[in-house]
């Protein structure tokens, strides 16, 4: 389908790291069932390196693809560097999504950030709380989307 | 996950057909030989003239109408757009400034009902319920001194439940109020005639029964007030400028001519093969069925998967060789999933998981249960990893 890329369609069609981590460091979940996507996203932290990560996603094709590459792009990567993952990232990682499902590039970037709460929450490591905001991209008009 | 291409299952009838070879082979010599304007004096443009008038009596002849009554546009939309302008402007000539339609229309008709709205139209938009009907009690009821039309479809393009439409073109007429019906998803397995239906506008549209896109008709019956939206020549007897596309037009009325003398076949086809279908995919733990059970489109099959997104379905059928839609939110670029799944109830997140199969006759039951299948892997995958899945039912 020309609507994808092959690399989403491939992230889409074989995702990577798909699943539960039992005993995660964090765990992170956004989206909401009313607007058709929920991500969920498992991290295995160790000595502040990300070891593993899966995740569970109900979602279209798009977001699907963007929780497998976000996964992807951080694993083995230190916390400080997974917390500075951006969705463009995540969209240049797939070579592009259409315009009107870049919100699901910015699902699999907050996934991972609240992830990353939960795993600092638990910990009791003190974080600035400033970028590890959720802002609710969810339900918003099309032009929110395409940032 | 195994991926099967040597199937080849085109299961979206609903969104356009395949062209019928009697078709084009109909419109054929329109492109090489009866290539004239209808307009012109010349032979070459008056057997165009011939061609077309030959199209118009037959399309007539299906409709039981009369040729007159037959203008032919663009489409489905265009036909309901027009349709309804029509009838507006007659109620404003009237005084009279309300419209009733029902929740589940057409966006060319919804659309449109909004259009009016803004000038000064009141719309009454009938509540369907979980079945997807209406009745012709819902529809007097909402009738009032300032109705001037009501629009409501023959069959729903999504969930293709069937109206009851004789009984309310009857009450239309005892309240002597103007009634449209959009018969575009109709034409080939339900019987359309006008006189019976007392209908006083009716939209087709040629490429949902296996005519070529681009052409449709409005029905308009004699002495209903008709506007012009298309400004220019004189064709169409003033109501519709533009010349005139003959080869589209040509292959509609062959296209129609043959689904309405295969009909009884093809609906005697798609029937059994239409229940083994929702049958088998009944069958998947907590999925759906939308739209009543017995007054549906004989091809139409919409279900919905609890703890699925449609896209994702659409794509991975779509991998295994079987081209279906969805009422999904993401499959459409809109953020809010299908209106008519919303109208009969289904929550937004099940909406979402929606999956509308549209059978032609020519499907096999060996397909049918390859669909089945393919259905039941697909749903069962997405279910094992959908957060959303787990956490109603895991």
């Amino acid at each position: 389908m020309a609507l994808y890329s092959e690399k989403v369609m491939d992230h889409f069609r074989h995702p990577r790291n798909v699943g539960v981590i039992e005993n995660a460091d964090g765990v992170g979940e956004v989206g909401n069932a009313k607007c058709g996507d929920i991500m969920k996203i498992y991290l295995k932290i160790e000595n502040d390196i990300i070891v593993d990560a899966k995740f569970e996603t109900f979602g279209c094709g798009s977001a699907i693809a963007s929780s497998s590459m976000a996964t992807e792009l951080i694993i083995g990567k230190p916390v400080s560097e997974a917390l500075a993952l951006t969705n463009k990232a995540v969209v240049e990682a797939l070579d592009g999504l259409p315009a009107h499902k870049l919100h699901c590039s910015v699902l699999a970037e907050e996934a991972i950030k609240q992830a990353l709460k939960d795993y600092y929450d638990r910990h009791g490591i003190a974080y600035d709380p400033k970028p590890l905001e959720p802002c609710d991209t969810c339900c918003l008009p099309e032009q929110e989307h395409d940032r | 996950m195994r991926i099967l291409q040597s199937m080849k299952i085109y299961a979206d009838n609903a969104a356009t057909t395949r062209l019928s070879q009697t078709a084009l082979a109909a419109m054929m010599p329109c492109f090489s030989e009866t290539y004239g304007n209808p307009s012109s004096l010349h032979s070459v443009g008056q057997k165009a003239a011939e061609a077309l008038y030959a199209a118009r009596a037959a399309i007539a002849k299906e409709l039981n109408c009369d040729a007159k009554e037959i203008y032919f546009t663009s489409g489905g939309s265009e036909s309901d757009n027009q349709a309804l302008m029509s009838g507006a402007a007659w109620g404003a000539k009237k005084g009279k400034k309300q419209i009733i339609s029902t929740a589940i229309e057409h966006h060319a008709v919804l659309h449109t009902l909004d259009k009016l709205k803004k000038q000064g139209f009141s719309v009454t938009l009938l509540p369907v319920g979980e079945a997807g009907l209406v009745s012709a009690a819902q529809v007097e009821e909402a009738i009032g001194p300032d109705t001037c039309l009501v629009s409501v479809m023959t069959a729903n393009n999504e969930i293709g439940t069937i109206q009851p439409i004789d009984e309310i073109g009857a009450v239309c007429k005892k309240h002597g109020v103007l009634f449209h019906t959009d018969a575009v998803q109709a034409a080939g397995t339900l019987p359309i005639d006008v006189k019976q239906s007392g209908v006083d506008y009716l939209s087709l549209s040629a490429h949902k029964f296996h005519g070529p896109k681009g052409t449709g008709v409005l029905f308009a019956r004699k002495g209903a007030m008709l506007e012009t939206l298309i400004e220019g020549g004189a064709q169409e007897r003033g109501k519709r400028a533009g010349t005139e596309n003959l080869p589209g037009i040509v292959g509609m009325a062959a296209a129609l001519h043959e689904a309405c003398e295969k009909r009884e076949e093809n609906v005697a086809k798609l029937l059994p093969l239409r229940e083994r279908l929702i049958e088998g995919l009944a069958k998947i733990p907590y999925s759906m069925l939308n739209g009543d059970r017995n007054m549906r489109l004989p091809g139409n099959v919409n279900f919905c998967f609890e703890g699925v997104e449609g896209e994702s379905l659409l794509l991975l059928l779509d991998d295994r060789g079987i081209e279906a839609s969805s009422g999904s939110a993401c499959t459409s670029g809109a953020l809010d999933p299908s209106h008519v799944l919303l109208a009969i109830g289904r929550p937004h997140e099940i909406a979402h998981g929606s999956l509308r199969l549209t059978i032609a006759p020519d499907i096999t039951e060996e397909e049918v249960d390859y669909i089945i299948a393919s259905v039941g892997e697909v749903v069962a995958y997405l279910r094992s990893f959908s957060p959303l899945w787990k956490k109603t039912h895991g």
